[in-house]
C-alpha cells in the first residue's frame, strides 16, 4: 500500500532526518513508527501526504509516486492527526467534520448525511453538532479530529502522537476506540510514537527507529518482543518485556488443561486420583452443567466432596482476556493456577505457569 | 460682540442652525467612511503582499509607522501642492493616519493563526489560496476588525483637524464657535464628535461579536 523506496530527506539546513529508507506498509494495518523524539518517525510519515518532499528516493501511494499527485488532490486522499489537533476555531464540530468533502465539492446533503454517520462512529453527542471547538472537552476535541480525518473516507490515516495531550484515561479510551473503530473501517494506519506501550497496543506491525530515520526492527509487536533485533531495540522496549508480551496474547491462544476437576458429591477416592493426576493436593469443585462452584485442598474432603465448603477463585479468565490477566489470576490463588471460563461461570480448564512459559519462550 | 452670542446654552441658534450642524455630522462621517474604507482596501493588499514576501514586512511597518509620526496638520499642508484643497486632501491624509493601524492589525491577525491550525489545514487538501480565504482570514477576523474599530476612532477625531483646511465636518462647528466666541456652535461640535466616536465604536463592537461568534469570550 505505502512503500519507501530508499527515501532520503535533508533539511535545508543540512539535518539529517531520515537516510535510505525501505518500509513497505501493507494494506489495512496499523503500522507504528516508535522511537525516541529526534529519530525522523514524523517526517517519515510526512513524506506520505508531501507535507515533507524526499531529498532522494521515492513514496509510493498504492504504486503511484506520491509526488506524480498535485499535493493538494493526494492530500484529500490522505487522512491527517495531530497531536494539536488543529481544529479551525471558527467552524463548529460539525463544519469542521464536513471540511474535506466540502473542499471536494460533495452536494450538501451528502456532506450532512456523512456528517452525522461519522459523530456516531467516534462516538460525539449530537448536541456537540454546533460546538465550536473551544466549547468541547480535550477528547470531544480529539474525536472531532478524527471524524475529520476520516471525512471523506480516505483509504489512509496518519496519526502523529494523535492522544499524547490527553490525560492517560481518556488516552487509553481514545486507543481503544480506533482499535474498534479500525474494525470497521479497516484503513491503513500510520500511527506515530514515541511511547512503546501505546505502539505495542495499537500496532499490527510496529517499526522501531532510531535517526536518523533508520528503521532498526519492522516486525509484529509479539515478535519484537520476543527476539529484539539489537541492543538499541531491547532498550527502548524497557523493562518487562515477558510481561509485556503476555499483555499481547490473548487466552484464547493457550490451550487450557482440563485440570483436577471433580464433581460436587464426588467420593473421596475420585478426587485423590483427579488429584495426583494433575500433581496437586487440590481439586476444582463442579456443579451441574460445569458450573464452577470452586476448590478444596485433598486433604480436607471428608467421605464426599463437598462443594458448598469449596473456596472461590476470585479472578477468572475468559477467552478474549490476555495471558497477562491470567499470570494475575494465579497470583491470586494458593492454587497458583488461572481458572478459563465461559458464560456466566462455565468450567473450561485451568491455565498454569507451565503453559505461559511455553508460550512466550 | 452682543451679548446674545455669549449666551450658554443658546437653544435659538441650535434652533434656527439645525441644518448646517447635521450638515456637517453627516460631513464628518462621510469623511471618516471614505478614510477607513481606503486605508482598508490599501492595508489589506499590503498585509498579503508581507506575508507572502516576508523581507518587505520590516519596511513596510516601518514606512506607515514614518508616516503616522508627521503633524497632522503639516501632513495635510504638505498634500496640498498635489491635491490642492479638493476633498482628495483630507481623505488621503486621514487614509495614511488609518494605514498603520490597520495594517498592523491585519498582519498580527494572519499571524496569530496557530501553526498547527496551517498545517492540518494544508495537510487536509486546501490550496493556498483556500487556506487563505477559507482558515486564515476568517481566523484573523477579530484582530482585523479590531483595527476597523481602533481606525474608525482614531479618524473619527482627526477629521475635526481638517476644519483648518475647510472641511471638517464636526470640527467646523468648534473652529467657528471658538472663533465666534459661541460656546453653543462649540460645545455642539464637541459633544457631536465624543458621540460620534462612541457610537462607531459601540457599534463595530457589536458588529465584531456578529462576525465572530465562535470567538472565546475575553475579558479584556
Amino acid at each position: 500500500m505505502i512503500t519507501f523506496e530508499a527515501v532520503t530527506k535533508r533539511f535545508p539546513d543540512g539535518t539529517l532526518a531520515v537516510e535510505d529508507l525501505d518500509l513497505a506498509i501493507p494494506e489495512g494495518e496499523i503500522v507504528v513508527l516508535v522511537g525516541p523524539s529526534g529519530c525522523g518517525k514524523t517526517t517519515t510519515m510526512r513524506l506520505v501526504n508531501r507535507m515533507a518532499e524526499p531529498t532522494a528516493g521515492r513514496v509510493l501511494l498504492a504504486g503511484t509516486d506520491v509526488r506524480d499527485v498535485p499535493a493538494h488532490e493526494l492530500r484529500r486522499g490522505i487522512g491527517y492527526v495531530i497531536q494539536q489537533i488543529g481544529l479551525f476555531p471558527h467552524r463548529s464540530a460539525a463544519q469542521n467534520i464536513a471540511t474535506v468533502p466540502e473542499l471536494a465539492g460533495w452536494p450538501r446533503d451528502r456532506v450532512r448525511a456523512r456528517v452525522d454517520e461519522l459523530m456516531a462512529l467516534v462516538g460525539l453527542p449530537a448536541e456537540t453538532a454546533g460546538r465550536f471547538p473551544h466549547q468541547l472537552s480535550g477528547g470531544q476535541r480529539q474525536r472531532v479530529g478524527v471524524a475529520r480525518a476520516l471525512a471523506a473516507d480516505p483509504p489512509v490515516l496518519l496519526m502523529d502522537e494523535p492522544f499524547g495531550a490527553v490525560d492517560p484515561v481518556v488516552r487509553g479510551q481514545l486507543q481503544d476506540e480506533l482499535l474498534r473503530l479500525q474494525q470497521a473501517v479497516h484503513k491503513t494506519i500510520v500511527f506515530v510514537t514515541h511511547d512503546i506501550d501505546e505502539a505495542l497496543k495499537l500496532g499490527d506491525r510496529i517499526a522501531v527507529m532510531s535517526a536518523p530515520g533508520r528503521v532498526r526492527q519492522y516486525d509484529t509487536p509479539s515478535a519484537i518482543l520476543a527476539r529484539p533485533a539489537d541492543d538499541f531495540v531491547t532498550e527502548f522496549l524497557g523493562a518487562e518485556r515477558g510481561l509485556k508480551r503476555l499483555a499481547l496474547i490473548p487466552v484464547s491462544q493457550v490451550k487450557a488443561d482440563p485440570g483436577p476437576a471433580v464433581p460436587d458429591g464426588a467420593p473421596r477416592a475420585d478426587a485423590v486420583r483427579a488429584a495426583e493426576a494433575a500433581g496437586t493436593d487440590w481439586v476444582v469443585v463442579l456443579g451441574p452443567e460445569q458450573r464452577l462452584l470452586g476448590w478444596v485442598w485433598v486433604a480436607d474432603v471428608a467421605e464426599r466432596v463437598d462443594g458448598s465448603a469449596a473456596r472461590e477463585f476470585w479472578l477468572r479468565v475468559r477467552a478474549e482476556d490476555s495471558l497477562r490477566a491470567a499470570l494475575d489470576a494465579m497470583l491470586s490463588t494458593r492454587t497458583g493456577v488461572a481458572v478459563r471460563i465461559s458464560g456466566e461461570d462455565r468450567y473450561e480448564g485451568v491455565l498454569t505457569r507451565e503453559l505461559l512459559t511455553e508460550e512466550i519462550v | 460682540m452682543t451679548a446674545v452670542a455669549r449666551r450658554f446654552p443658546d437653544w435659538d441658534w441650535l434652533a434656527s442652525h439645525g441644518g448646517e450642524v447635521a450638515a456637517q455630522l453627516s460631513e464628518h462621517v462621510e469623511l471618516t467612511a471614505l478614510a477607513v474604507a481606503a486605508g482598508f482596501l490599501v492595508a489589506v493588499p499590503l498585509a498579503l503582499l508581507a506575508r507572502r514576501v516576508p523581507p518587505l514586512r520590516g519596511p513596510l511597518l516601518g514606512f506607515t509607522g514614518v508616516l503616522y509620526t508627521v503633524p497632522a496638520l503639516a501632513l495635510f499642508v504638505l498634500l496640498l501642492p498635489f491635491v490642492g484643497l479638493s476633498r482628495a486632501n483630507p481623505v488621503i491624509g486621514l487614509t495614511i493616519y488609518s494605514l498603520l493601524i490597520l495594517l498592523r492589525n491585519t498582519l498580527v491577525g494572519l499571524e496569530g493563526v496557530p501553526a498547527e491550525v496551517r498545517e492540518s489545514a494544508l495537510a487536509m487538501g486546501h490550496t493556498r489560496r483556500q487556506l487563505l480565504w477559507r482558515v486564515e482570514v476568517p481566523v484573523a477576523l477579530p484582530a482585523i476588525v479590531a483595527g476597523v474599530r481602533l481606525a474608525t476612532v482614531s479618524t473619527v477625531g482627526l477629521v475635526t483637524i481638517t476644519a483648518l483646511i475647510g472641511y471638517g465636518g464636526l470640527g467646523q462647528l468648534i473652529l467657528r464657535g471658538f472663533n465666534r466666541t459661541n460656546a453653543t456652535q462649540l460645545v455642539a461640535g464637541l459633544v457631536l464628535s465624543v458621540a460620534l466616536a462612541a457610537v462607531a465604536d459601540v457599534a463595530l463592537a457589536w458588529a465584531q461579536r456578529r462576525l465572530t461568534p465562535w470567538q472565546e469570550s475575553r475579558t479584556a
